[in-house]
């Protein structure tokens, strides 16, 4: 790896001054699971290494009916899985930080660096953007949030502002019959980058009839993280024992713009798009009925 | 769980067959044991390696002097530095390959035959600084144009990879294709006539991509060129001596200024037999005065050391309603990577070895690609025909209705049959293997599900026999210093010390054995070919009827008594006229200082007896119809192992061998892209198999003894891997339906199949 | 660029280390502390041969900066026997011949060590799933999988 400097900031403020001075050259570091892969392979050439972890409000997990799940940014994914309250009201959150990696990367990895790093297969982005959460941003110029469905700009790019710094990730209380799930598809069990990834939420009405709102979101299928709006909205009002789940599918394949590589040719990812948009749906609704 | 089926029953053995805990373990369990990366030494550097970006580029110019000029760079060598080789052949185990291409390989001098060909090397006092020194290194290339796979390398006007290729003309005096650097044939008896007169006639083509061995640990290895010129090695390599020769042959210096000092290795599967990397980093250690390392990157392993090839093979089988093959006809084209030397030949002659075939054309060709040069992987060749012979035995077996075991079992080779190749085949446990499959209840058990199916195969190796040393010395307290020359890849330093332990009638924690450097023990071959146990362990064997011969003179002067009064049972020694006088083993060895000195034995064979393995397999499967994903649910694996001799160290070579296979079936491949990148260079895109990925693996061990060793054993680490993947193909086809002709059989390769077969 | 000084305990002992910033933990403990026993199979966090265990939870020691050690409590292959000798799973791997070539035997008893800490019961899906990070080429993950499930029925026999 090439040399760098390292510097571990305690407080907000002085890691938003370091991240500042360091201009385009300076990085912030969280669980350091892609940057440090990406510097080594000399993808990502890094003068100024800005440690966040030290740094109180990027570690907190806090959590109340009123203000929903707040997730520090460098909170590291087995944190995450591990805190009751969110096992009990984040199962699709849960889903995503418990796929990325192994137990060793899920010891560093972080929601805030998943988001970060805007690969178009972050498994943990979809979680978040299907949950309608926003990032809390702080910087030279202040605070600001960006909804998570915005945040990722295009491959490993994001909408920080230089000296901007993700602090959390704020999680709205899910209504009552909500469920969401995310899946994704890899060719081994596990250690792998989706192929396809598809996250769903739905929430249904008193009954548990029909659907009053749903949310999907697709990974690697575009340069970004995909946000379909409209398979979302197609399952609106809509019972849940109709084929409304098959048109949400259609929807989703129409949005996806995968192409071809290594991983997988886009006629098959188009096909996975398919298939795992009815298979999270599903879940999404199980999930919502058993509320 | 495993179970043993012995065939003959006669085990009066104490030690063999036993499972003892291995002497090097608590060495390897707390993180102790000396891997070839695991070495420091004082002023070392590091060393860092150019390789060509291109698949096919003439080298114009290299610059290196602001390489040089960089603080902290101390050598920097080029191809130029490498001698001038003379063409000449060296045997290199398996394999033979040219001393020229061999130093090509090692640094391209004029072109670059594949992305990753070493073009130079830097040592520098820090890891970044060599990497810093790459980049400082100017080379103008003239880029040309590659050939990719065996039908593109072959077809008339392709461009050609070598401009002075030795080629020898085919049969009949017709020249080969171009880039076609061997030919080979076996033709016995009448195959048109036998395949007019069959009642079935199936003909199919294969593809298989090239594949890596994946060993865990990369290559690595430590070198001191000292001022009086001679040269010391650390490595962990498969095979120390060759090492030395090798290195000797390219740097032509003599083998005896050559010190290689063996390490613990981290796996090798025939990947670590040639290596490239030994004259490279000996040249700059010599040019910087002091000892240098130099360890690969995970990409440079996948793109700079030797995989297994890919293959397009062609495959025609004639059967009757009876069940018996008439003919066979197969042509088998193998990548070579950029230099000579595919395992072609093995799989010609293995692929039909199972079964008697009294006509048969095979004919196969070894061609050169612009690829990594490829190297032994596991039964090297074998996998591959294997995959596409047994894949097209299945569909026969099914188009006359037959249970593909029996159809196996009614053209069985047993002893004296002979090969395609016009070998005899010895005592060998064909049919014993694919009865313990037959009669398995895995087999009987029914599947639970749809979208489930059931394979089966089985495979031949041959395995070797080579060179090996060993040395024993006894110790006053009764125990045994064992040394030898066989690098430790899987617990043969266990395997090899039971073999004396049982002559010497002690047990094999007595035994100490030590794996030496090249100026400490005899020749010892590499480890591979299936050998080790078998030949190193029958060295041990040797020497140790050598120390018992002495003991027992040793005992008869304690006696006051002839040798030939003098009886060894049980590590006891007794005079056969006086009962009273008998000495433990261990009391002997503590009046040896009195009664002629200490007792050293020593053996060096070549064994001739070598058994070869069959092994047959049967797999479950389950494929999701909608995602292509095919899930391995439930594996036996039967082996023909001879004798085993550590049970435990038997069945993991089984179960490592299954795994292997499972990974090439479902997963692995080596992806390029048209310009001969490969994609995919690092674990996360080279899929192995995850613990989450398989399930259980049961070792059914078939004991059918090989009369060609002391033990019976026969060699048991490579025959494993060969019927894996077609059982797994046949599986995949009776959930399926869709006989899948090429691998991977990867998920998005499932759906295309699927979708294909509904149209 | 300067040295970093760091201050970490491992093994139990409080340790003082220079490093490079841009020296990994797996670098800092094999070239700068000697302690070898945490291999380098990809250095790109697909293997687990480098796995240690970081204040509690297992880390791939390529992806952590060896600055990054400043105050955590680190335990590598080397701190898992004691004078009394080996942990259960040290002596489960060698009794189940749970080992071949060995290079990815330290990855897999800290990782092993990390599940039973967390969890002293597993199931084998359990097992199979914890250990999905650390590859190993040699076994087909059998053995492996035996003897964590072993080692684990003999501590709570043993407590
Ligand atoms: C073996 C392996 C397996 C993996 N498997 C998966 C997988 O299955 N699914 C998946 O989605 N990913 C996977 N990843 C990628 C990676 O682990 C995840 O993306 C992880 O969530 C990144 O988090 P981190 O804390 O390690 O980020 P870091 O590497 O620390 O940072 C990532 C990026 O975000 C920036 N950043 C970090 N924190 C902040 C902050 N607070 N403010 C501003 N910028 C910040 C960094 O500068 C960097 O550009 C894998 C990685 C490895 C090595
Ligand atoms: S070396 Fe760290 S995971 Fe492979
Ligand atoms: S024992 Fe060799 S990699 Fe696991």
């Amino acid at each position: 790896m090439k040399p760098f400097e390292y510097v571990k900031p305690n407080t907000l403020a002085e890691a938003i001054s370091a991240l500042d001075a360091g201009g385009e050259d300076a990085r912030a570091l969280s669980g350091g699971t892609d940057l440090i892969v990406q510097m080594r392979a000399g993808r990502n050439v890094v003068g100024n290494v800005i440690d966040v972890k030290g740094v109180t409000e990027t570690n907190v997990i806090s959590h109340s009916k009123k203000d929903g799940l707040t997730i520090g940014s460098s909170v590291p994914c087995y944190r995450i899985y591990n805190d009751e309250g969110i096992k009990k009201t984040y199962a699709g959150l849960v889903d995503s930080v418990s796929i990325i990696g192994g137990t060793g990367i899920q010891g560093r990895a972080s929601l805030g660096g998943n988001l970060c790093n805007a690969a178009p297969s972050g498994d943990g982005i979809q979680s978040l953007i299907i949950l309608g959460a926003v990032a809390n941003v702080e910087g030279p110029n202040g605070a600001r949030q960006i909804a998570t469905e915005d945040f990722c700009t295009a491959p490993g790019q994001n909408a920080l502002n230089p000296g901007e710094l993700l602090v959390s990730l704020s999680v709205p209380e899910p209504e009552s019959n909500a469920g969401a799930h995310y899946l994704r598809f890899i060719p081994r069990n596990e250690m792998d980058i989706a192929v396809v990834g598809v996250g769903a939420s739905v929430v249904l009405d008193a009954e548990k009839k029909s659907i009053v709102s749903a949310r999907i979101s697709l990974a690697s299928v575009a340069p970004t993280p995909l946000f379909v709006e409209a398979a979302g909205d197609a399952l609106k009002g809509t019972e849940i024992a109709s084929d409304s789940v098959e048109k949400a599918a259609i929807f989703a394949q129409e949005a996806a713009r995968p192409i071809d590589d290594m991983r997988g040719t886009a006629d098959y990812r188009l096909h996975l798009v398919g298939v795992l948009t009815k298979r999270a749906l599903k879940v999404a609704i199980e999930r919502a009925e058993n509320q | 769980m495993a179970t043993t089926t012995t065939v003959e029953q006669k085990t009066t053995e104490k030690v063999i067959g036993t499972r003892p805990i291995r002497h090097d373990g608590v060495d390897k369990v707390t993180g102790r044991a000396i891997y070839g990366a695991d070495i420091n030494l004082p002023k070392m550097l590091h060393v860092k390696i150019l390789r060509s970006p291109h698949a096919h580029a003439r080298i114009v110019s290299i610059d290196t002097k602001q390489a040089l000029d960089i603080p902290g760079v101390k050598a920097v060598i080029t191809g130029e530095d490498l001698p001038e080789p003379p063409s000449q052949m060296q045997n290199l185990g398996e394999g033979a390959a040219n001393l020229r291409f061999l130093s090509d390989n090692a640094m391209a001098r004029t072109k670059a035959l594949y992305k990753g060909h070493a073009v130079a090397a830097v040592a520098a006092t820090e890891l970044y600084i060599a990497e810093e020194a790459l980049s400082a290194i100017k080379v103008t290339w003239e880029i040309l144009p590659a050939v990719l796979d065996t039908e593109s390398a072959m077809a008339e006007g392709a461009p050609l990879v070598h401009d002075d290729l030795p080629q020898r003309p085919m049969e009949g005096d017709q020249a080969p294709p171009p880039n076609v650097a061997r030919y080979f044939r076996f033709n016995i008896g009448d195959t048109q006539q036998a395949f007019e007169e069959s009642d079935t006639v199936v003909e199919r083509e294969f593809r298989t991509q090239m594949v890596h061995q994946g060993y865990i640990e990369p290559q690595t290895a430590t070198a001191l060129w000292k001022e009086d010129e001679s040269l010391t090695i650390w490595c962990s390599s498969q095979g120390h001596f060759n090492v030395r020769d090798q290195t000797s042959n390219i740097l032509q210096i003599p083998v005896s200024s050559i010190k290689v000092i063996p390490l613990e290795i981290g796996g090798g599967f025939g990947g670590k037999i040639g290596s490239t990397i030994y004259p490279v980093i000996s040249l700059l250690s010599k040019k910087a005065g002091v000892p240098v390392k130099y360890s690969m990157t995970r990409a440079e392993v996948f793109e700079g050391t030797g995989p297994g090839s890919g293959t397009h093979m062609r495959v025609k089988i004639g059967a009757m309603k009876t069940g018996k093959i008439t003919a066979v006809d197969v042509s088998l084209s193998y990548e070579a990577g950029a230099y000579p030397g595919s395992s072609v030949a093995s799989g010609c002659q293995n692929m039909f070895s199972p079964y008697v075939i009294e006509n048969a054309f095979i004919e196969g060709f070894d061609v050169i690609v612009n690829k990594p040069k490829t190297a032994a992987y596991r039964a090297p060749g074998t996998p591959q025909a294997a995959y596409a012979g047994e894949s097209i035995i299945d569909e026969v077996a099914e188009s006359i209705g037959m249970d593909p075991i029996d159809f196996r079992l009614l053209n069985v080779a047993e002893e004296d049959d002979s090969r395609v190749d016009g070998t005899k085949h010895r005592v060998i446990g064909a049919k014993e293997t694919l009865e313990a499959i037959k009669n398995h209840p895995h087999y009987k058990s029914p599947l639970n599900g749809p979208n489930q199916g059931r394979g089966v195969a089985i495979g031949y190796w041959g395995n070797a026999g080579m060179t090996s040393s060993c040395s024993l010395i006894v110790n006053g307290d009764g125990t045994v210093n064992l040394v030898e020359g066989s690098v430790d890849i899987g617990g043969t330093r266990t395997a090899i010390a039971m073999h004396a332990a049982e002559v010497l009638g002690i047990p094999a924690e007595d035994i100490h054995p030590v794996v030496a450097d090249t100026e400490s023990v005899g020749m010892t071959s590499i480890t591979a070919g299936s050998r080790t146990a078998f030949a190193s362990g029958w060295a041990a064997y040797e020497a140790a009827q050598g120390v018992l011969k002495e003991l027992i003179e040793r005992a008869a002067t304690v006696f006051e008594t002839t040798p030939d009064q003098v009886v060894h049972e049980d590590g006891t020694f007794r005079s056969v006229s006086d009962n009273d006088k008998k000495l433990t083993f261990k009391e002997l060895a503590g009046r040896l200082q009195r009664v002629g000195g200490p007792v050293i034995g020593q053996a060096t064979i070549t064994p001739r007896g070598v058994g070869t393995a069959f092994g047959a397999d049967i797999v479950d499967v389950e494929v999701d119809p909608e995602t292509g994903k095919v899930q391995v649910l439930r594996v036996t694996a039967a082996q023909d192992v001879g004798r085993a001799i550590h049970p435990s160290y038997v069945e993991g070579q089984i179960q490592g061998g299954v795994a292997q296979g499972i990974g090439w079936a479902l997963n692995e491949e080596y992806v390029f892209n048209d310009e001969g990148v490969m994609q995919n260079p690092g674990f996360l895109d080279y899929r192995m198999p995850t613990s989450l990925d398989l399930p259980m693996i049961e070792a059914v061990l078939v004991e059918k003894r090989n009369p060609g060793h002391p033990y019976g054993a026969r060699g048991v680490g490579e025959v494993p891997i060969v019927p894996v993947m077609a059982s797994v193909a046949n599986a995949v086809y009776r959930a399926t339906g869709v006989r899948y002709q090429a691998l991977p059989m990867s998920p998005g390769n499932i759906i295309a199949g699927l979708t294909q077969k509904d149209h | 660029m300067a040295k970093l000084h760091v201050e970490t305990t491992i093994n139990g002992e409080s340790t003082e280390i220079l490093v490079d910033p841009q020296q990994s933990l797996l670098e800092t403990l094999r070239d700068g502390l000697m302690l070898t026993g945490a291999k380098e199979g990809c250095n790109d966090g697909n293997c687990g041969a480098c796995t240690v265990i970081m204040d509690g939870r297992t880390v791939n020691s390529c992806l952590v900066l060896g600055a990054e050690a400043q105050d955590a409590d680190i335990t590598t292959i080397e701190g898992l026997a004691t004078p009394r000798g080996l942990h259960p799973l040290q002596q489960a791997f060698l009794e189940n011949a749970a080992l071949q070539c060995g290079i990815c035997t330290p990855g897999f008893l800290i990782s092993s060590k990390s599940l039973l800490d967390s969890n002293p019961n597993p199931s084998e899906e359990e097992v199979r799933f914890w250990l999905a990070g650390n590859l190993c080429r040699c076994t087909g993950y059998d053995k492996i999988v035996r003897a964590v499930l072993d080692a684990a029925k003999e501590m709570k026999a043993g407590n």
